[in-house]
């Protein structure tokens, strides 16, 4: 690689070391088509639905969520209980607001820290160029290989069960995508005239990056990232569902599944099925906005 | 000449890639502050024998890197090191439990390959017509259903209420093992059916597109001339390579699917492992992980000039 630090026009093929490599996450998405406004509401709407449960679960939960009644096991659901009861006769609407909270913080953390770490390590590969630039594809390509799920499990088997192991994992493997996104955005900056112009006034690189190329960015590379807030939230419900994410008695969207494989076999098909059906439907809703969001910032390019 | 360094520099990026994922598997033990001897031990009533057998495993006593490069030699040789929960070597634990992985994988690989190509190949041969966005809106909607969900789904569908499968176990002899399979294979098989057949539909309605199958139906080709022979042929090569970027999920969603289902492959392996603090099988399992994803991944690469030969002349051009 023989890219110049500062250059102005820089040849592509030049500073593209990874240019020939696809996407690395292969991703569904809904089509245009079909996200009508009607569902756009909908989506909202059930989006909103679930914050509120999650912030406000505390007031809102009619019934304690660890609250064992054993005279009141798989309880049909009724005017005291909603959504039924489990297999400990612990009120599951009631769990799924509070669960609500741990499914919809982690992922807010991992999309929060990896655009932060993501931005950062992309304008710092544009920006530097060269040797910087070189080191830090490979460091991506070496990512790439692991997936979020693995990292996250590698991530709990060295530091315990738990949330916070999994989470700043999980922000470590979604940064490359952020990063590549940045990069591949502030290189085009990187050749528009008012970079030229501060640099003329005398103004260090280090600062127009910061304080004049990533504010441009932003918009875009943040509408990108709001994406990923869909599939991390079912990954680490995937990781609570295995025993390894968020421990009982707390409840969380992912553990209740598990909790509730027990009573599947036998029928008691509702301690399952709720939190499931609540996992597909914010992930479905997550996923119709940001991309609503992200076509009307512009940035439809990831 | 360009095949060779074509091939030599891909060959050269997978050794680094593989060397530097060792690099990340066997060091992250060392982001674990305190003693590495009280990490590996957690939860056990270390004997003497077992903290020198511990020691001598990691070599504990010698430096970093000598403490890698003995791991790493091991590996080369077949041996990961002594579980801490069985009394077996790594190695035989992971023989062990292969089996089951495999049959699930090839059996989601072949659902995968059928009914992602199927769908995609229709609603592409179908554009725009209400076939098509029928096969889109079913893609979609299975595409937002996470591994586990689809698990607990289809055992409450399937197994429970309907009876048609076994809910748990994976069975004995060849044909009970495979129906003790396709459940989970289904589930696993899901979420990938849908990514295929948008990337089989997308590649072909690219193509469709394109001059050179204007000229073959103008030649009077037949429909299925025309698919079979300028369609699907140029749609495999960008198939081929989402195809290999897949292979990473699929092994990880494994151990979802193997722990939902009670089958004893090395996906629920990993999970028991990481449960009951067996760092080995832990660190051996993510390093084939990765080491087998990264390895299809090269192989495709090399075999997409098999497929299309211009990405050959393309990249030399170039």
């Amino acid at each position: 690689m023989t890219a110049p630090v500062i250059s102005n026009v820089p040849e592509p093929s030049s500073v593209e070391p990874t240019a020939h490599r696809p996407a690395p996450r292969v991703r569904w998405r809904t089509p245009r088509w079909m996200r009508g406004t009607v569902l756009v509401w909908i989506a909202a709407v059930v989006l909103v639905a679930a914050v509120l449960a999650a912030v406000f679960a505390p007031w809102l939960a009619p019934n304690d969520p660890d609250r064992i009644d054993l005279m009141n096991q798989y309880a049909s659901p009724s005017a005291a209980h909603w959504f039924g009861t489990d297999s400990l006769g612990r009120d599951l609407l009631s769990r799924m607001m509070h669960g609500a909270r741990t499914a919809l913080l982690g992922p807010l953390l991992v999309v929060i820290g990896s655009t932060i770490l993501g931005m950062l390590l992309g304008l710092l590969a544009a920006w530097r160029g060269g040797w910087v630039d070189a080191v830090l594809a490979r460091l991506f390509d070496l990512l790439f290989a692991f997936p979020a799920l693995l990292l996250a499990i590698l991530a709990v088997a060295l530091f315990g069960k738990g949330l916070v192991a999994p989470v700043i994992a999980m922000a470590i493997a979604y940064a490359p995508i952020v990063a590549r996104l940045t990069r591949q955005l502030v290189l085009a900056e990187k050749q528009r005239a008012y970079v030229s112009a501060y640099r003329v006034q005398g103004f260090g690189g280090g600062w127009i990056a910061l304080n004049r190329v990533l504010p441009n960015v932003t918009p875009v590379v943040g509408a990108q990232s709001t994406l990923n807030f869909g599939y991390v939230l079912a990954e680490l419900a995937g990781l609570s569902f295995l025993g390894l994410g968020v421990q009982a008695p707390q409840s969380d969207w992912g553990s209740m599944i598990n909790e509730a494989q027990v009573g599947l076999l036998s029928g008691h098909y509702l301690p399952a099925i709720i939190p499931a059906v609540a996992v597909v439907l914010v992930v479905v809703a997550v996923n119709i906005l940001g991309e609503e969001f992200a076509e009307r910032i512009g940035g439809n390019k990831a | 000449m360009n095949i060779v360094r074509s091939v030599g520099g891909k060959l050269a990026g997978l050794v680094l890639t593989l060397f530097l994922a060792s690099l990340l598997v066997f060091f992250s033990r060392f982001l674990v502050p305190g003693d590495p001897l009280s990490f590996l031990l957690r939860g056990r009533k270390p004997s003497p024998e077992a903290i020198a057998a511990v020691t001598e495993q990691y070599g504990l006593n010698l430096s970093p890197w000598e403490q890698y490069l003995k791991w790493i030699g091991g590996i080369f040789t077949g041996d990961f090191g002594r579980s801490m929960q069985y009394r077996q070597s790594v190695s035989e634990v992971l023989l062990d439990r292969l089996p089951v992985t495999l049959g699930l994988v090839i059996i989601a690989g072949l659902l995968i390959t059928v009914f992602g190509l199927a769908a995609g190949i229709l609603a592409a041969v179908k554009r725009g017509t209400w076939v098509d966005k029928t096969v889109v809106v079913t893609l979609t909607a299975f595409g937002a259903i996470p591994s586990f969900v689809a698990a607990v789904g289809f055992i409450a569908l399937f197994a429970v209420q309907l009876g048609w499968f076994p809910s748990f176990g994976s069975g004995e002899g060849f044909w009970d093992t495979v129906r003790h399979l396709i459940l989970p294979s289904a589930a696993l098989a899901l979420v990938y059916v849908v990514l295929i057949g948008k990337v089989t539909r997308s590649a072909m309605v690219e193509q469709l597109g394109r001059e050179h199958v204007e000229v073959a139906t103008s030649r009077g080709l037949s429909p299925a001339a025309v698919v079979r022979r300028h369609v699907l042929r140029n749609a495999v090569g960008p198939i081929l390579t989402v195809s290999g970027m897949l292979v990473a999920g699929l092994l990880v969603s494994s151990s979802i699917i193997e722990s939902a289902f009670g089958l004893s492959g090395l996906g629920s392996l990993l999970v028991q492992s990481v449960d009951r603090l067996d760092f080995p099988v832990v660190q051996a399992i993510v390093l084939l992980v990765v080491a087998v994803f990264v390895a299809v991944n090269a192989v495709v690469d090399l075999l997409q000039p098999l497929v299309d030969p211009r990405t050959v002349a393309g990249a030399g051009a170039r």
